[in-house]
This record gives C-alpha cells, sequence and structure tokens, in this order.
C-alpha cells in the first residue's frame, strides 16, 4: 500500500478515491471521443443511405483482405494491452513491459499497413481533391466516400499514434519500477484508451470496407 | 471500485478468439447476398464485438454501475445525433425536376 | 470582530509570489483568476466589434464599413462573445474558484488538467486573434457551408483551428466537474444538501462533455475540406449543407445551455441569500437543471425551420423546443416564489439576480414565438432573432456572471466594493441593455434581416434608439472594470461572511487559505438554512466567526 500512498495527490483522500476518480474521468473522456467520432459516423451514415450504389462501388476499391488482417492486429494488439494491464495488476515489472512493447509492434504494423494503403490510393488518384480520378460510376458520390475513409481511418491513426506515445511512456516508467499491484492507474487508464480505439476500429472495418462486397 | 478483481487471463484469451472468429465471419458474410440486410448484419457483429471488449478488455462487467451510466452515455447521445438527424435526411420530399414552366424566361406552352 | 487584515494571515493569494506562481499553478482558486483576466479581455474585444456594429448601423446606408468588413465584425463579435467569453465565464471562473469550495473539497479532481485548460483556452484565443488580425472571418459565428468550406475568402480555417482548440478547454473542465462533484463532496455532503450551484454546473458539465465534441469534429470537417480539398459538405459532389447544419448546430444549441445554466445556478445562490429564504421547490430546481441539459440536446432543428429541413422534422424539434421552455418556466417559478415574502435587500447582486429573472423571461417567451414554426417563417433571420438571444445572453448569463462576480468578489479578495457605485452600474446595464435590444424586437418584427450593412430609411429611429443603449450599457459595463480594480487595494476588509450567506464558501476566512478549509467540513445542515442569523458551526470546534 505504500507506494499508492507515494502517489497520493494531495487533493485526495486515499488511493482508492484516487483510483476511482482517474478510472471515472478517462470514462468520461471516452465518452467525448464517442460523440467526436460519432459526428464522422453521423455524416457517413448520411450519405450512404443517399447513395448507396456510390458507396458500394467504392467500398470496392479498398482491399479487404488488408483491411481484415489490419482488424486482426489491432483485436491482438487489444488482447496483448489487457495483458499488460493484467501483468501490472500482479506488479509484474517484466511482463508489463513484454506485452506492452508487443502491442507497440502490433500498433505499429496495423499503421505500416494503414500508411501502404494510403500510398496506394495516392498511386491511383483516389486521393479526393484536384487528382481525384475515377473511371466508374458516379465518380463524385465515390470522392465523398474517399473522404470519409480518408477523414475516419486518418483520424483513428491519428489517435493509434497518441496511444503509441502513451504507451512509450508506459514502458519508460515501468522499466524505473514505478508499478506496482497497489498503483498502476496509467497503465490501466491508457489500457481503456487503446480499447477504445479498437473499438473505434472494429465499427469502421465493415462500414468502409464491407460495403457491397457480394455485388 | 474498479479492477479489485482481477480477470483471468483465460477469459482474455476466450474473448480474444471470439473476436477473431467474428472478424473472420463478418468478412465472410459480407461477400454473400443477404438482400439488403448486408449492412445490418455487419453493424450488428461489429456492436456484438465492441461489447465484448467493453464488457471485458476494459472491465465494465465488474464496475460500478455509475461507470456503466458514463460508458453508455455517449453511445445513447450518439444515437440522439443520428435519430433525429435521419428524421431529417429519411423524410424530406424528394426535388421534382425543373419543369418548363419552372424555368425563368420561358413561356408554358 | 473584524477580520485580521489581509496582509497578516497566509491565503492562497500570498502564500507565493511571481509569474512562476501563478502560470503554473495548480490551485482552482488562482486557476479562477488566470480566466476572469482572459475572459474580461475577450469580452472587451467582442465589445470593440459590437460598438463598430452599432456605429455603423446608426444610419441606413453603409458608410462606416463596407459590406465585407460589416460581415467579419459580426463574425468576430459573434464568435468572440460565445466562445471565448460567455461559454467559459461563469464555469471557468465562479465555477472553478468555487465548486470545490462548495463541495467541501481541497480542489478539483484533476488539478493539472485545470491548469491545460486555461492554456488550451489560450492557445485557441491566439489563434482567432492572429485570424482577426490577419483579416478576419465573414461567413458569421455559423459557418454554413459551402460558403465557409469552400468559397470564402477570409481566414476560415485559422478560425475554426482556434475554436477547435478552445473546444478542447471546455471539455476538459465539464470533465473535471463531473468527476469533482462524483467522488469529492464532503462528508455528509450528499446529492441533495448540495446548493444548486452545483447542480446547475453539473448540468452544465454534461453538455460540454457531450455536446463540444461534435462541433470539434464538424469544424475539422470543414478545416480539412478548405486546406485538403476533402469534399464533404461541396454540393457539386453531391455533399448536403444541411448535414453540416444538423453537425453544428446539435452542439450550438445546446451550447446556449451552456451559458445559462451557470447563470441559473448563480440565480439560485443570489435569490436565497438576498430573500433570507430557503429555495423554494429545491429538487424541481435541481430537476430542471439536468431535464434543461438533456432535452436541450433534442431541439437543435429550430434552427433549420427554413433551410430546407424536412416538414415533419420541423415539427418534431417545434414540438421538443416548447418541452425544453417548461423546465425553464420551473425555475422562474420558483425563484419567484422564494422571494415572496421574503426579506428582500436590494444589494448590488440582487439587482442583478432581479434584472435576471425579467430579462430572462422575456428572452426565454420571445424563443416560444420563434419555436412555432409558423412564426418563424416570418422573423427567421430578422432582428427579432437577435433581440431573443441577446435578451437571454447578455440580459441572463451576463447579468448572472456579474451578479455572481459581486457576490463572490469578497469571498475571492477579501475586499468589499462601493456600493452605491456598484447599485449604480448595476442599474445602468439594466437601462443600456432594454434599450439597446427591446427596439431590435420591433425591428425584427417590422422585418429588418439580420447581418445587413445597410438598411431602409424607416428603420432607422429605431436603430439609434439600440446604439444609443448600446453606449448606456459600454458605460455600465466600465464602471465595475473601474471600481472592483480599486477595490483590490483600497476597498473595505470584508470578513468571512458578509452576506451572511449559507454554503461552505462562506464558512472559511476570506480569502481562502489554500487548501480552503483547514479540516474537511462535515456537513450535517440542509442547504439555503435561512433565515439564519449565525453562520453554522460545521467544524468540529464550532470555531465560525461572527461578522
Amino acid at each position: 500500500m505504500s507506494e499508492a500512498n507515494l502517489a497520493l495527490a494531495h487533493q485526495f483522500d486515499d488511493p482508492e478515491q484516487q483510483l476511482d476518480a482517474s478510472t471515472t474521468g478517462m470514462w468520461v473522456f471516452l465518452a467525448t471521443e464517442v460523440m467526436f467520432f460519432g459526428g464522422m459516423f453521423l455524416g457517413y451514415t448520411a450519405y450512404r443511405l443517399a447513395y448507396p450504389e456510390a458507396f458500394a462501388d467504392a467500398s470496392n476499391l479498398l482491399d479487404v483482405w488488408l483491411g481484415s488482417i489490419n482488424t486482426a492486429v489491432l483485436i491482438c494488439s487489444s488482447f496483448t494491452m489487457a495483458l499488460a494491464v493484467h501483468s501490472a495488476a500482479e506488479g509484474r515489472r517484466q511482463k508489463i513491459i513484454l506485452f506492452l512493447i508487443l502491442t507497440m509492434i502490433l500498433g505499429a504494423i496495423f499503421l505500416g499497413i494503414k500508411f501502404y494503403e494510403y500510398y496506394h490510393k495516392y498511386e491511383e488518384h483516389l486521393i479526393p481533391g484536384e487528382n481525384f480520378t475515377y473511371a466508374g460510376p458516379s465518380p463524385r458520390q465515390a470522392e465523398i466516400f474517399l473522404s470519409f475513409y480518408f477523414a475516419m481511418t486518418g483520424m483513428h491513426a491519428f489517435h493509434m499514434i497518441i496511444g503509441f506515445g502513451l504507451q512509450t511512456y508506459l514502458v519508460i516508467e515501468a522499466w524505473r519500477d514505478r508499478f506496482s499491484a497497489a498503483y498502476h492507474t496509467p497503465v490501466e487508464l491508457i489500457g481503456l484508451y487503446w480499447h477504445f480505439v479498437d473499438i473505434v476500429w472494429i465499427f469502421l472495418f465493415p462500414l468502409l470496407y464491407l460495403v457491397g462486397r457480394h455485388l | 471500485m474498479n479492477s479489485e478483481r482481477i480477470v483471468s487471463v483465460r477469459t482474455y484469451a476466450v474473448v480474444w478468439v471470439s473476436l477473431l472468429i467474428l472478424t473472420v465471419t463478418t468478412t465472410g458474410i459480407a461477400f454473400i447476398d443477404l438482400g439488403g440486410w448486408n449492412g445490418f448484419v455487419a453493424v450488428t457483429i461489429g456492436i456484438v464485438k465492441a461489447l465484448l471488449v467493453i464488457l471485458y478488455f476494459m472491465h465494465i462487467r465488474f464496475s460500478q454501475r455509475l461507470t456503466w451510466v458514463f460508458a453508455g452515455a455517449g453511445f445513447f447521445w450518439l444515437a440522439i445525433l443520428l435519430g433525429l438527424t435521419m428524421s431529417d435526411t429519411l423524410t424530406r420530399a424528394p426535388v421534382p425536376p425543373p419543369t418548363v414552366a419552372t424555368q425563368v424566361g420561358v413561356q408554358p406552352r | 470582530m473584524n477580520a485580521q487584515p489581509l496582509e497578516q494571515r497566509q491565503h492562497y493569494l500570498n502564500v507565493s509570489y511571481g509569474f512562476k506562481s501563478w502560470l503554473l499553478t495548480t490551485d482552482h482558486k488562482r486557476i479562477a483568476w488566470l480566466y476572469l483576466i482572459s475572459v474580461t479581455f475577450f469580452f472587451f474585444v467582442g465589445g470593440v466589434f459590437a460598438t463598430l456594429l452599432r456605429l455603423e448601423l446608426l444610419t441606413p446606408q453603409g458608410d462606416l464599413v463596407q459590406a465585407e468588413t460589416y460581415n467579419k465584425l459580426f463574425t468576430m463579435h459573434g464568435i468572440t462573445m460565445i466562445f471565448f467569453f460567455l461559454i467559459p465565464s461563469i464555469p471557468a471562473v465562479l465555477g472553478n474558484f468555487l465548486v470545490p469550495m462548495m463541495i467541501g473539497a481541497r480542489d478539483l479532481a484533476f488539478p493539472r488538467l485545470n491548469l491545460a485548460s486555461w492554456y488550451i483556452y489560450i492557445i485557441g484565443g491566439l489563434f482567432t486573434l492572429a485570424a482577426a488580425a490577419a483579416g478576419g472571418v465573414d461567413t458569421g459565428w455559423t459557418f454554413y457551408t459551402p460558403y465557409s468550406s469552400i468559397y470564402s475568402n477570409s481566414n476560415v480555417a485559422l478560425t475554426v483551428v482556434g475554436i477547435f482548440i478552445t473546444g478542447f478547454s471546455s471539455i476538459l473542465t465539464g470533465l473535471n466537474f463531473v468527476v469533482t462533484i462524483h467522488k469529492m463532496r464532503a462528508p455528509g455532503m450528499t446529492w441533495f444538501r448540495l446548493p444548486l450551484f452545483i447542480w446547475a454546473h453539473y448540468a452544465t458539465s454534461i453538455i460540454m462533455i457531450l455536446g463540444t465534441p461534435v462541433i470539434a469534429i464538424t469544424l475539422v470537417l470543414v478545416a480539412l475540406e478548405r486546406l485538403l480539398h476533402l469534399g464533404i459538405f461541396d454540393p457539386a459532389l453531391g455533399g448536403d449543407p444541411l448535414l453540416f447544419q444538423h453537425m453544428f448546430w446539435f452542439y450550438s444549441h445546446p451550447a446556449v445551455y451552456i451559458m445559462i445554466l451557470p447563470a441559473m445556478g448563480v440565480e439560485s445562490e443570489l435569490i436565497t441569500c438576498f430573500a433570507r429564504k430557503r429555495a423554494f421547490g429545491y429538487s424541481f430546481i435541481a430537476a430542471s437543471s439536468v431535464a434543461i441539459a438533456v432535452i436541450g440536446f433534442l431541439v437543435w432543428g429550430h434552427h433549420m425551420f427554413v433551410s430546407g429541413q424536412s416538414v415533419y422534422a420541423g415539427m418534431v424539434f417545434s414540438l421538443l423546443s416548447f418541452l425544453v421552455a417548461i423546465p425553464s418556466a420551473i425555475k422562474v417559478f420558483n425563484w419567484t416564489a422564494t422571494l415572496y415574502k421574503g426579506s428582500i435587500s436590494l444589494e448590488a447582486p440582487m439587482l442583478y439576480a432581479l434584472g435576471f429573472i425579467g430579462l430572462f423571461t422575456i428572452g426565454g417567451l420571445t424563443g416560444l414565438f420563434l419555436a412555432t414554426l409558423g412564426v418563424d417563417m416570418h422573423v427567421h433571420d430578422t432582428y427579432f432573432v437577435i433581440a431573443h438571444f441577446h435578451y437571454i445572453m447578455v440580459g441572463g448569463a451576463v447579468m448572472g456572471y456579474m451578479g455572481g462576480i459581486h457576490f463572490w468578489w469578497p469571498k475571492m479578495t477579501g475586499r468589499l466594493y462601493p456600493k452605491a457605485l456598484a447599485k449604480l452600474a448595476a442599474i445602468t446595464i439594466f437601462l443600456g441593455f432594454n434599450l439597446t435590444f427591446f427596439p431590435q424586437f420591433v425591428l425584427g418584427y417590422l422585418g429588418m434581416p439580420r447581418r445587413y450593412h445597410v438598411y431602409p430609411p424607416e428603420f432607422q429611429v429605431l436603430n439609434v434608439m439600440s446604439t444609443a443603449g448600446a453606449s448606456v450599457l459600454a458605460v455600465g459595463y466600465v464602471l465595475p472594470l473601474l471600481y472592483l480594480i480599486w477595490s483590490l487595494r483600497y476597498g473595505e476588509v470584508a470578513g468571512m461572511n458578509p452576506w451572511k450567506a449559507t454554503g461552505l464558501e462562506w464558512q472559511t476566512p476570506s480569502p481562502p487559505p489554500t487548501d480552503n478549509f483547514e479540516e474537511t467540513p462535515v456537513v450535517t445542515r440542509e442547504p439555503y438554512d435561512y433565515p439564519a442569523q449565525k453562520p453554522q458551526a460545521i467544524f468540529p470546534q464550532g470555531a465560525a466567526e461572527h461578522v
């Protein structure tokens, strides 16, 4: 219990209150993130209902295998993150670092695949803007679809990069032996953040990659 | 209090495998024509996956009720945003194409 | 027995000196001061824009500024006042100072996050000031697409980035308040013993948390469209300008409740103290605050009745907008009932509070006019709308802010201000306000459109009245700036509880020590335990001072 008391901020009465408040704070923050991404999901929904064929068409421009692999990669990174939190709760320093680094490797693989996909789109002139050329039907609505693709996956990737930075911080702190069974709040909070980023992708994948695949 | 109960590695592993299976499922079903229901099925599977992550990876299953409220509030408010906006976009009367009579400067026959 | 002279006792203002001790503080009371200075600055910046607007409108012709400049003036006026004054004002100044004290805590749950909120606010403000210096924005504070996303030649991207950044300040403040109120109440401080100021800030925080992210993403999409040509709102691609409006107003309507709910919280504190009566219908007022926050999220389409929204949706939003008036009305009834047979004293804060009731009622009732589809067809985008929201924002929110500043000034500074001058300023503001904005109801009803720098000559008399009122209003606002600053050095030393009010913040010295209380209070009494001639002895030694 002593490590927890050392980390006790002065506005709190005891470590339980601090952990409780911190975790609640992270959940409140995640609620704001739901609304933040939610705005883009609203836009996506409105246009998909308005232009179903164009969206189905444009969705087929994305590589479903890369998308599926990325989904699996992110799910695995969520698993390793959960194991990192679990190790922190057990006070096992080596395992915290191991699972955090695994999480970061998986995250890096995800981002690597993502940027490869982006580069491909760039080569095919499918980035919305002046150079956008699409030979299929409804090119303009296809451009809207791709605008959402880049905006939503781009914002998601940005959140992953932030997560990467946070995990780096955790690795450093774990290396310095700052965590124990009594005090590992930052690991838990950043774990919550990472799982949320995973959930966003869980919805992005089918909505962006799996429209009209049967056609 | 949160996470006083440590979730077992086995539980995490079961959730992990379930998520991977569901991913394969949703990708596979996408290639089958469900006659307009593809979108609904995809989102439903997504919801199941999200729930698995929230309940187990994020420990909601073992958290206090207040945390459930905060976790749910975001999604509930998102439903308001989507629902009420759709009440407009789905009920707009289609704008009729311009006829001769509505073009400026043209005499109707 | 008077309080000790300020210099001899250690409190949050003299515990340390120097820039670093202020710019790196985590004390919620000092952060409140950082915000106080910043929002005052932006208030006067917004006032300068308003002055130029009203000067132009003295004559029917466009003789002071060109049309494009006029567009920039009303845009910058709106942006500055809404995002950089009204939204932060009461929560970031009075809320930051008082929320921990009112619940018996030493600080907010996340003090460093609190300081970060202020820095984020300042950075956002700097972006917006930079946009103003670079020539401003002319889209209106509403940034409707596709004008803002494609066709405007003004500094849209710079401005929306500034507002985006400041939005996070709002989100983090709301997050801090919600967690603090849930998790850090003193022993015995149950939910229904909380001051109504806390209930109001809790409700406000819900809106900040759930609404602000939506405008954040909306502005990001506008910026992306402008900078990277991601065509999301572009009609040429099949984009829907109304989608922007839905997303924008989903936040911006609840935003007006962010602006008024804290003022309502202040109102409850002022009315009870200066009528020496417990709040009539406490639980109704508390529940109404939450109801306003929730229902307020369901009405945004009433800004879009004439924009092309479906008639069906228009009817739904109209009905819901009528519903949201009910909890506000409940509050007005309850405040009035609190006044009834109370022992009224007309101190300066009470003058603001009484003005609030009348002006907010007028503003709120005219909102019902606007919520009525048939009437809105005629008065939408006219001065009727402008008068409506200024009655609530200025007659309501700003009066609430001024009343709150005057009420808690002795607590924050340990000083009193000259009472006669303060009352004079309050009356000047009230009269100047009505002269400015009541003619605008008439103008709007007669058909004068908003956002035009020219108007038909028959509207000149009313416009001149409005501008005259604005100059009186300006005097009313400058007076407190002067005497409040004067009072910091020369004001009479206030005791612990100069107003003999209830509430934990009055049971600790003025100015308070850094940790607010010598020891954690234990709450045993109901709120607003008036008539309480003596401050309650809530500390174990019962050493509360008589004032």
